[in-house]
C-alpha cells in the first residue's frame, strides 16, 4: 500500500490520540492506587491531634509561639510579608472565625475572642484529595493528607475545596523569605500549593510532630485514634471535644478541648 | 479553503493586526507571570480563583451557541438554522480554545499540566472537564469543517459527520454540567453548594451563546454578502428569550432558599456581599445591579414581539443579555463563591493590570480564531449564494 502524506498524518494523529487516552484506559482498567502506603506508614494507625486550649491560652498570652516557630523551622515555611499571599501551616484564629457556625450571641466571654490554634484537619473524608486532578494531594492509610510538591500543577482547586482555609499557594518564589533554611526538609518553588503535613517525616521515624514536641504546656496531644489505649482516645472518651465544621462531613482528625 | 483566511480587505487585515497586537501584549504579560508567578495577579489565599477562571466559566457557556443551532436543525428539522450551524460550531471552537487557554494561564505550574493526563484522576471534576471540553472542541472542529468543505465542493457532507453531530448534542450538555460540577460539589463554599448549579449553567449558557451568535450574524450581514437569514435570527432570539427568563428564575430560586430558610450555609452572606455589600465591602455591588438592570431591559425588549422583531432593539437586547451573563457568571459566581472566606471574613479581589492584559490577550486569541474561521465560512457561503 502506498502511504500518502495525508494518510501518514492521519495515522500520526490517531497514534497521538491513542497515547493521550491510554493512561485513562489504564486507570479504569487497573486498580486504585490512591491509598498506597508510603514507606513507614502504618495502615492500622490513624493519627489525630487533640488541642487543649485551656492549657495553651495562659502561655499564649505570655507570648508563647513555640509550636509555630518549631513548625516554621522544620518545614522551611517562608515569612511572606504580604498577608494575602501568606504561607500558613499552623496559626491562630479567634473562636468565631475558627468555629463560625458555633458562635452565639451569649457565648462565654472567655471564649468568644480567644485565639484557637488551627491547622490542616487531616480529614477522614478530605475534599482536597477528592478534587485534586493529579493526585498531588493524597491521603495515606494512616490518615495523613499529603502534598506532592513535584506533582502539583498549581490549579488551586484544593484551596477552593478546603472548608478550613488550611491551604496556601506559593504565589511567588518562597526561597528568599526563608530566614534559616533547614537542609533536612525541601523548600518549595513558586506555583505549588502546600499545607501542614502532620510532620509525616517525624512520624515515620516514630517521633511526634514538631509542634507537639515544642509545646511547653502540653496543650497538643498527638496519637493513634485507632488505638483505644492511646492518650488521645482516653481524652476523647472522657471529655467533651469539638471539631471544626463537623456538619460538612469531612471528619477532621483535630479535636479541641475548651 | 484555508487560503480564504489570508485574502481580505484592508479593514480585515487591520482587524487581524489589531488582535495580534493585543495578543502580543497579553503574551508579554504572561511571560512576566511565568517569571514572577501568580503574585502579579490580584489573587490571594482567600480568593484563589479570579479573572482567569471566571472567564473560563463564562466562555464554556458561550460554546453553547453551537448546540442551540445544531439541536433544532438536526433533531427538529428547523431548516432556517441550516445556513448558520457552521457559524455556531465555529463560535464554540473559538470559545473552547479560550476556555483551555484560560486554564493554562491560571495554573501555577503550566509546564506540568500534562500531569492531568499522566496521572488521570477520575474522581476529580477537572479530569472530566478536560475530557468534556477537549472532546467538544474536537467534535465541533471536525463536524464544522467537514460540513463547510462539503458546501465548498458542492457535495453533501460525509454521512459519518452526522453521527458526530448527534454525539455533540448531549456532549454540549455535558460541558456545562461538568463545569458546574467543578463548583457544585465543594463542601465549604456555600454559594456554590447548590443542586441547581448545573441547571443555572445550562440556562445562562443557552442565553449568552445564542445572544452572541445573533450579534455575530448581524456583523456578518453588514460586512459580507452572506445573509444568515432573518428567520434564523428571530428563532435564535426566541431561544435567548426563554433561556434568559429561565436563567433569571433560577437565580431567584437561590434567593428564596437562602433568605426564606435563613440558613447561613445556603449562601446568604455571599448574596448579601454581591447585591448590597457585606461588612462595608461591596466592590461587586454595582456590577450585580448592572446585571439586574440589563436583564430587565433585555427581557422588556425580548418578551414583546414587536420590539424583538426590530433589528436595532434586538441587537441591544442581545448585547444586554451577553453582558449581563458575563457579569453574573464571569464575575459574580466565581469570585462571590470565595467571599466570605472559610473564616467568614470578607477579603475582596480586584484583578491587576497585567492580569487584565493576559485575559484580554486570551480573548483576542479567541477573536482571532473566530475571525479566521468565520472569514473562511463566510467566503464559502458567499460563493454558494
Amino acid at each position: 500500500m502506498k502511504t500518502s502524506r495525508r494518510n501518514f498524518i492521519k495515522a500520526g494523529g490517531v497514534l497521538l490520540v491513542g497515547l493521550t487516552i491510554w493512561p485513562a484506559v489504564k486507570t479504569f482498567a487497573g486498580g486504585n492506587n490512591d491509598l498506597k502506603i508510603a514507606p513507614g506508614a502504618d495502615a492500622d494507625k490513624k493519627w489525630g491531634l487533640v488541642i487543649d486550649m485551656k492549657k495553651c491560652w495562659p502561655r499564649y498570652q505570655e507570648g508563647c509561639r513555640q509550636c509555630f516557630a518549631a513548625c516554621q523551622k522544620a518545614h522551611n515555611i517562608p515569612a511572606i510579608p504580604n498577608k494575602e499571599e501568606e504561607i500558613k501551616w499552623i496559626w491562630t484564629e479567634p473562636f468565631v472565625n475558627a468555629f463560625p457556625e458555633q458562635e452565639n450571641e451569649y457565648i462565654t466571654a472567655g471564649i468568644k475572642d480567644k485565639p484557637f490554634i488551627v491547622l490542616c484537619n487531616h480529614c477522614e473524608n478530605p475534599p482536597c484529595v477528592r478534587v485534586c486532578p493529579t493526585k498531588a494531594t493524597f491521603k495515606r492509610q494512616d490518615g495523613i493528607v499529603m502534598m506532592d510538591y513535584h506533582r502539583c500543577i498549581g490549579c488551586r482547586y484544593c484551596m477552593a475545596a478546603c472548608p478550613y482555609g488550611a491551604r496556601s499557594f506559593n504565589f511567588c518564589d518562597p526561597r528568599p523569605y526563608i530566614k534559616e533554611p533547614n537542609a533536612d526538609f525541601p523548600t518549595r518553588e513558586k506555583g505549588v500549593v502546600e499545607k501542614c503535613n502532620f510532620c509525616v517525616e517525624r512520624i515515620d521515624r516514630g517521633e511526634t510532630p514538631a509542634c507537639v514536641a515544642a509545646c511547653p504546656g502540653g496543650a497538643l496531644i498527638f496519637g493513634d485514634l485507632n488505638d483505644p489505649g492511646s492518650e488521645v482516645r482516653r481524652i476523647l472518651a472522657e471529655r467533651y471535644t469539638i471539631r471544626r465544621k463537623p456538619e460538612l462531613g469531612t471528619h477532621p482528625s483535630v479535636f479541641y478541648l475548651i | 479553503m484555508l487560503v480564504k483566511a489570508i485574502t481580505g480587505s484592508k479593514k480585515y487585515w487591520a482587524w487581524l493586526i489589531f488582535l495580534l497586537l493585543i495578543i502580543g501584549s497579553g503574551f508579554s504579560c504572561y511571560l512576566w507571570q511565568l517569571n514572577k508567578g501568580l503574585t502579579i495577579t490580584g489573587l490571594s489565599r482567600d480568593v484563589s480563583w479570579g479573572l482567569y477562571i471566571s472567564q473560563f466559566t463564562f466562555l464554556v457557556g458561550v460554546a453553547a451557541s453551537a448546540v442551540m443551532v445544531v439541536l433544532p436543525y438536526y433533531l427538529h428539522n428547523v431548516k432556517d438554522f441550516g445556513r448558520i450551524t457552521v457559524l455556531g460550531e465555529f463560535l464554540a471552537v473559538a470559545a473552547l480554545i479560550m476556555c483551555l487557554l484560560f486554564v493554562i494561564v491560571d495554573v501555577g505550574k503550566p509546564m506540568r499540566i500534562l500531569n492531568m493526563i499522566f496521572y488521570p484522576t477520575p474522581r476529580s471534576m477537572f479530569f472530566w472537564d478536560m475530557i468534556a471540553l477537549n472532546g467538544y472542541l474536537l467534535l465541533n472542529i471536525i463536524a464544522g469543517w467537514h460540513a463547510l468543505e462539503a458546501e465548498y465542493k458542492d457535495v453533501p457532507p460525509p454521512a459519518w459527520t452526522k453521527i458526530l453531530v448527534y454525539i455533540s448534542i448531549p456532549w454540549a450538555v455535558s460541558i456545562h454540567t461538568v463545569t458546574a460540577f467543578l463548583y457544585a460539589g465543594l463542601p465549604g463554599r456555600h454559594y456554590w453548594l447548590t443542586a441547581i448549579m448545573a441547571a443555572r449553567f445550562l440556562a445562562s449558557a443557552f442565553a449568552s451563546g445564542p445572544a452572541l451568535l445573533i450579534l455575530l450574524c448581524y456583523i456578518i450581514r453588514r460586512f459580507s454578502r452572506f445573509d444568515p437569514g432573518r428567520e434564523a435570527i428571530q428563532k435564535l432570539a426566541a431561544i435567548v428569550t426563554y433561556a434568559t427568563i429561565v436563567s433569571a428564575f433560577f437565580i431567584g430560586l437561590e434567593f428564596f432558599t437562602a433568605f426564606y430558610s435563613q440558613v447561613p450555609a445556603h449562601g446568604i452572606y455571599t448574596l448579601k456581599y454581591l447585591f448590597v455589600g457585606l461588612e462595608g465591602h461591596g466592590r461587586l455591588v454595582p456590577f450585580m445591579w448592572t446585571f439586574v438592570l440589563l436583564i430587565i431591559a433585555a427581557l422588556v425588549i425580548l418578551l414583546n414581539s414587536s420590539t424583538r422583531r426590530k433589528d436595532g432593539l434586538l441587537q441591544l437586547a442581545c448585547a444586554a443579555v451577553f453582558i449581563a451573563m458575563w457579569i453574573e457568571k464571569g464575575i459574580g459566581l466565581v469570585i462571590g463563591g470565595f467571599i466570605p472566606n472559610p473564616f467568614e471574613r470578607v477579603v475582596e479581589y480586584v484583578p491587576t493590570l497585567p492580569e487584565i492584559m493576559i485575559a484580554l490577550g486570551v480573548w483576542a486569541v479567541g477573536l482571532l480564531v473566530l475571525t479566521l474561521l468565520y472569514k473562511i465560512a463566510v467566503s464559502v457561503k458567499e460563493k454558494a449564494a
